[in-house]
């Protein structure tokens, strides 16, 4: 990677480029907006730096796209480095801003395109950049290998197959209603959490599968700028769920791969409709859904007592559509809901979006700095319980617990479920006598 | 001075229009036609509903969560907007000349309340350019070519006022007056002063992205 870097800027590959990016919208976002600095007050990176003038979205853009534009891509290293801090460092493209802008700009598109000219150049954050062998080689971006994967459900479903009987982790199962995707940390660190959605699924009595390849739906090409490939992995999901013929795929409680699948993935893959080949689903919609129908059901007792509050997880809310899902859900499993101000489509970013966590150390005090605003928010709530619906936010939020010494316990929707949900008798583990097996 | 008069009411005047009409056709055209090829997300997700109403609510004072939070400023922001349409289009003195030349009879306010819309667009304007340099976030993004726009914008209300209250050499008034406008017409379809028709794509394309697509209000 460092040789890429000491390459002189091809500022022709550049000028493609940003040739095949002008758009009628980029063309008239770049010359319409009208800075009057309203998009500043959006930005919780502006806002957590009390007010840098230069965090605005309107002076991100203008100091990365517009200027790439104005010079028509003839610029040098240092241009591009200054770029990197901004795209990369100052803004998770959760596109907050877009609803703050009078002309309604996308300030997050003209982010991504950015990006993808660094990107071309080898400038893009080392944590993302590793992982592009690993998604071309194996699919997935922890280079996991189909032997471990498949070997990581059934140990899963060995394991909790003794609190919830008949409990199965269908692998490559055809015709499945839903084709159950992952963050690959949980197969590699946090394998309980494919236990937890196993026993929500197996209470729900779903008709469901995980696949053998294509199970990783998360997209850090995307976050890399790395359109091609983002496209290409976003694919390998679509093509074994049609391969298999499953009714729709469903995606853990993961933000921007629901973002990826659902919305950026058709574009990136070369869909011009815009819509995936399948429809896709997010847990939190299907979570929903089973306590709505009551095919899962919660103990009144182990239902949360203490203040309980939400993150509004970008892809998920603002970017995803299911603000209201999770608070439904939040209705079945917490008694004393505080939510946070803003919420729904206009909460704050965690800071922890937009590649952050994957970018690993080097953006981690920026990303502690930044989640300042979504730290007082919390602590504001005075809740003692958050229930985070996204790996990213997760980690983010767990990190702000820290920091900003807010003294919650973070959780996951599956947790809570599984924890508090009603074993209906028929899953019940049949208990064993003591005095040893029947003798007829 | 009445050379110079008769030539910018005359044949500058049909310039500037003709730059001004035609400019703004061609920049529209040109980026619809762009947009049929790069901008398919524009297309994919088109429904009226959203379009309509992510135009609506900030048409309105006060009517996004945005504006609310700057509530003196939205509100002054309002006004001029109000103001730079409303003065031109039904002032008495200008549908006279709409009606000379051309038969065209357009309906006129009373010159005097011309004149306090006139007043309170100049008030406005003057917040605006004020609070362009006081408030760090907006004096960051403003370059001499902002600080000329609002000038040349507020310039014809200005030497309008000026002309019609006889303050200062009346026919240099007017010549300014004139020539000013013209330069404004033919600036806007060059310029971000083209969001009086790109408003209006912009908006509902972010009404079909986050709303059609997410149910997300962009207000």
């Amino acid at each position: 990677m460092n040789e890429e870097l000491q390459k002189p800027v091809d500022t022709k590959a550049i000028k493609e480029l940003l040739d095949l990016n002008d758009s009628a919208r980029i063309r008239m976002w770049l010359s319409i907006c009208s800075r009057c600095g309203l998009c500043a007050e959006s930005c919780f990176f502006y806002l957590a730096k009390n007010k840098d003038p230069k965090l605005s979205p309107a002076y991100k853009v203008r100091a990365t796209l517009g200027e790439l534009y104005r010079r028509k891509g003839k610029v040098d290293r240092d241009f591009l480095k200054k770029c990197y801090d901004i795209v990369w460092g100052e803004c998770t493209t959760c596109k907050r801003c877009s609803l703050y802008c009078p002309f309604g700009i996308d300030i997050a598109t003209m982010i991504a395109t950015v990006r993808a000219v660094c990107n071309s150049q080898g400038v893009v954050p080392e944590g993302l950049l590793r992982t592009t062998d690993n998604y071309r080689d194996t699919g997935n971006q922890m280079g996991m290998s189909v032997e471990d994967f498949v070997d990581t459900c059934s140990w899963m479903a060995e394991e909790t197959a003794e609190e919830i009987r008949g409990l199965t982790i269908p692998i490559d199962k055809p015709g499945a209603r839903i084709m159950y995707t992952v963050n690959p940390r949980e197969p590699m660190y946090y394998p309980q959490d494919i236990a937890m959605a196993a026993k929500i699924f197996t209470v729900a009595e779903e008709d469901w599968t995980v696949p053998s390849t294509g199970w990783d739906c998360t997209n850090l090409a995307m976050f890399a700028g790395n359109r091609a490939l983002a496209g290409q992995i976003v694919k390998n999901m679509y093509q074994k769920a049609l391969e298999l013929g499953v009714q729709a795929i469903a995606i853990t409680e993961c933000g921007h791969a629901f973002r990826s699948a659902l919305f950026e993935g058709p574009y990136m893959a070369g869909y011009r409709n815009g819509k995936p080949p399948i429809p896709i689903v997010h847990s939190v919609q299907l979570f929903y859904e089973y306590l709505r129908d009551g095919r899962i059901k919660i103990d009144p007792d182990k239902m949360l007592e203490e203040p309980a509050t939400y993150q509004d997880a970008c892809n998920i809310s603002r970017n995803g559509g299911l603000w209201k899902e999770g608070r439904e859900i939040m209705k079945y499993i917490s008694k004393d809901f505080r939510d946070m101000e803003p919420n729904s489509e206009y909460n704050h970013c965690c800071g922890g979006g937009g590649g952050f966590i994957p970018m690993g150390g080097e953006f981690k005090k920026r990303r502690l700095e930044s989640g300042r605003v979504k730290a007082e928010q919390i602590r504001a709530t005075g809740a003692k319980t958050i229930i985070v619906p996204c790996h990213n936010c997760f980690d983010q939020i767990r990190d702000l617990n820290k920091e900003y010494d807010l003294g919650v316990k973070v959780v996951s929707f599956k947790e809570v479920i599984t924890e508090a949900m009603i074993i209906p008798e028929k899953f019940q583990p049949i208990e064993k006598d003591d005095e040893g097996d029947a003798q007829d | 001075m009445n050379d110079l008069y008769d030539f910018l009411s005359g044949p500058a005047l049909w310039a500037a229009f003709i730059v001004f009409i035609v400019g703004l056709i061609v920049r529209v055209v040109y980026l619809f036609g762009l947009s049929k090829e790069r901008d398919r997300v524009a297309y994919n997700h088109a429904d009226l509903g959203w379009g309509l109403r992510s135009i609506f609510h900030w048409l309105v004072p006060l009517g996004s969560i945005s504006l609310r939070s700057q509530p003196v400023f939205s509100i002054t922001f309002f006004l001029f907007h109000v103001c730079l349409f409303v003065v031109p289009l039904f002032l008495l003195a200008h549908n006279m000349l709409w009606q000379e030349a051309f038969g065209i009879r357009i309906p006129s306010m009373p010159d005097s309340f011309a004149d306090i819309l006139t007043m309170v667009f100049i008030v406005t304007a003057a917040i605006l350019l004020v609070r362009r340099l006081v408030r760090p976030e907006v004096r960051i993004l403003t370059t001499a070519w902002d600080y000329f726009l609002i000038l040349l914008t507020s310039a014809p209300f200005v030497t309008g006022f000026l002309a019609y209250h006889q303050i200062g050499p009346y026919k240099l008034m007017m010549i300014l007056h004139i020539l000013l406008a013209e330069i404004l017409l033919v600036v806007i379809p060059f310029s971000k002063l083209g969001h009086i028709i790109l408003f209006f794509p912009s908006r509902v394309f972010i009404g079909f992205e986050m709303g059609t697509r997410r149910g997300v209000r962009t207000w």
